[in-house]
């Protein structure tokens, strides 16, 4: 009797996030999505002090440069160094994506907690909301937010946000629907707790890790939503560098310069493979039937 | 003296299929500071209920009290609004629960469980609570209790849990605390401690005890008074002694019939026939009649709680009058 109630415990244990880290840890794949991630995230940081020029900087002169030379990576029509502007560029999708994917990591986890919590028909109206929010593909839903409030930043963050709420809401809702039963639950209330605080200082940290690893998981798809909405003209405004501008940019001179297109490309193509990477590795850690492995 | 608690007339309802049916119906209870009362009573019959009711956590659209009041140390609390139950509940009245593997907050230390409720009743910073966590541990005699502070429930064995959730309970001092069957998931010689440490605690804090148990032998080791219900209503009350003695309903006759006694080896487990009538199907007189050996004229009636002796009282007219 005692195991079965040690086996009901176990994917809640406290050490949850840590066990699963140390598992992904051991994963070589999650290792190599987080050292490519690890080295984009250091170069935006970085790119004030390692930028070879500044990224919007003309220089006419040296206009379409190929790679190698004074330029590690050429230059694009207006003689702006396209390694500088890679750089800079992936502050642009890091900071959207990750502001994008807290923002929905905080409002649709919470709406799930709640209404699991609460149940009931408000629970039932809440997330069929969040099912129409579903049934709309990202890239759709961001441009409609995006026209409407215009292609700033903070107004990017919100569309890619809005994207994110309702999958945020029904991974968080699932496990409170569980917990909330559990007996804990229950002997809190007895001991006067208000049900803010049960939400909050008892459900929360139980399910956070479950979120925070569909937070990894979804950090890529907001990378590739900020860079699509760039690539179509919906991004930030040049001449700042983003890399979906670049990306279109280099179309222009797709056959004398392929190099521009090819780079913020693959950037794209890194930065999405490395988060999912390492998105895959601690959902594998942290989901029980393989964790047998 | 005040009774710590005293419940008169309760009834608590729940829906079945659109309509309302009771419970627990008309229960009345005193239970006195420094004293441990035994509801004792199969599953079903009311017993939880009855403590949930008191803690007033059964809330439409689940359930809903619809009558009788509680007096906590004489203030009414049944009907009070949420927020200041909220403020009553794990501070004057407390609870421990059944399963002590599932009780606690798998992801908290032990410790700050303990502090929680310190820190919402009492105000204290949550230096001062774990510091309070820490003799309460002592306490409640869980060894090396400064090192344990800052473990997790999986950490500890069953009767290592249920010896937190007693010092959870008894953090704010609690002048009534329910105990709803603490014991049922242990093995017998953790339940024995368990049961000695409660007395202990009970003498020591002063403490009324409302322990529901569906086993009589904790019954006879831990209760003065023994409260015995059937079919959401008390057929029998009075001190332990008196029931073990005499037992009078013919439903407490039968559960006593039904324990298996050691010195006879060979004997056939003793049970009662039938089943306990459903909720929406109870009858209106006597509500064991359908099982019981001394059905008579009479028992179709209502039946009223007849004292047999000062403290001893039974629902039943036949045995009330034999």
């Amino acid at each position: 009797m005692s195991t079965a109630a040690e086996v009901e415990l176990a994917p809640t244990r406290p050490s949850g996030l840590k066990r699963a880290l140390a598992r992904a840890r051991g994963n070589p794949t999650t290792l190599a999505g987080a050292i490519i991630t690890l080295l984009i995230v250091a170069g935006a940081v970085l790119a004030p002090w390692i930028a070879p020029f500044d990224p919007t900087e003309q220089n006419i002169i040296d206009r379409l440069q190929s790679p190698g030379g004074d330029y590690l990576l050429g230059t694009d029509q207006f003689g702006r160094d396209v390694f500088s502007r890679l750089l800079y560029g992936a502050r642009i999708s890091l900071v959207v994506s990750l502001g994008a994917i807290a923002a929905a990591m905080v409002t649709g986890g919470t709406i799930g907690m709640v209404s699991g919590y609460i149940g009931g028909r408000f629970d039932l109206i809440t997330m069929q909301v969040m099912d129409v929010l579903l049934s709309f593909p990202s890239l759709i839903l961001g441009l409609m937010v995006v026209a409407l409030l215009g292609p700033e930043l903070e107004n990017l963050v919100i569309a890619i946000a809005l994207t994110a709420i309702a999958p945020f809401a029904r991974i968080a809702r699932a496990p409170t629907l569980v917990l909330k039963e559990r007996a804990f639950i229950e002997a809190g209330r007895a001991m006067g707790f208000s049900h803010l605080r049960i939400l909050f200082a008892h459900i929360l940290p139980n399910i956070l890790s479950e979120v925070l690893v569909m937070g990894s998981l979804w950090m890529a798809t907001a990378v590739r939503v900020e860079a699509s909405l760039s690539f179509i003209g919906l991004g930030v405004k040049p001449p700042t560098a983003t890399w979906g501008g670049m990306t279109r940019d280099g179309f222009e001179n797709i056959l004398d310069a392929p190099w521009l297109a090819v780079f913020p490309g693959l950037a794209i193509l890194l930065l999405v493979l490395g988060l999912n990477m390492i998105g895959d590795g601690l959902r594998d850690a942290t989901d029980p039937k393989l964790r047998n492995e | 003296m005040t009774p710590a608690l005293a419940i008169a007339g309760l009834r608590t309802e729940f829906r079945i299929g659109g309509a309302w049916h009771p419970a627990v119906s008309d229960l009345s209870l005193d239970l006195m500071p420094n004293e441990t009362l035994a509801l004792v009573g199969e599953s079903g019959c009311g017993k939880s209920v009855t403590a949930m009711s008191v803690m007033g956590l059964i809330r439409p659209p689940v359930g809903r009290v619809t009558g009788g009041r509680i007096l906590l140390e004489g203030r009414d609390i049944a009907g009070l609004p949420e927020a200041e139950l909220e403020s009553v509940r794990g501070d004057r009245m407390a609870m421990i629960f059944q399963e002590p593997m599932t009780a606690l907050n798998p992801v908290m230390t032990v410790g700050d469980q303990v502090a929680e409720s310190l820190r919402i009743h009492r105000g204290l910073s949550r230096t001062e609570a774990l510091g309070r966590a820490r003799a309460l541990f002592e306490e409640v005699k869980i060894p090396s209790a400064a090192a344990r502070l800052g473990e997790y429930p999986h950490q500890f064995s069953g009767g290592m849990r249920q010896r937190v959730m007693i010092a959870v309970a008894l953090a704010c001092d609690p002048a009534v605390l329910l105990a709803d069957e603490p014991t049922t998931a242990l093995d017998v010689t953790i339940q024995a401690q368990v049961l000695g440490l409660l007395s202990d605690l009970r003498a020591r804090h002063g403490m009324a005890v409302l322990f529901i148990t569906h086993n009589l032998g904790v019954v006879a080791q831990i209760a003065d008074r023994v409260a015995v219900m059937y079919a959401g209503q008390i057929v029998e009350q009075g001190p332990v002694g008196a029931i073990f003695a005499r037992p009078a309903h013919p439903y407490t006759r039968a559960l006593f019939a039904a324990i298996p006694r050691l010195d006879r080896p060979d004997q056939a487990l003793s049970a009662i026939g039938g089943r306990v009538p459903p909720l929406d199907a109870m009858p209106d007189g006597c509500r064991f009649a359908p099982r019981c050996p001394l059905r008579r004229a009479g028992c179709e009636l209502p039946q009223t709680l007849e004292p047999l002796s000062e403290e001893h009282a039974v629902r039943c007219h036949v045995a009330a009058h034999a």
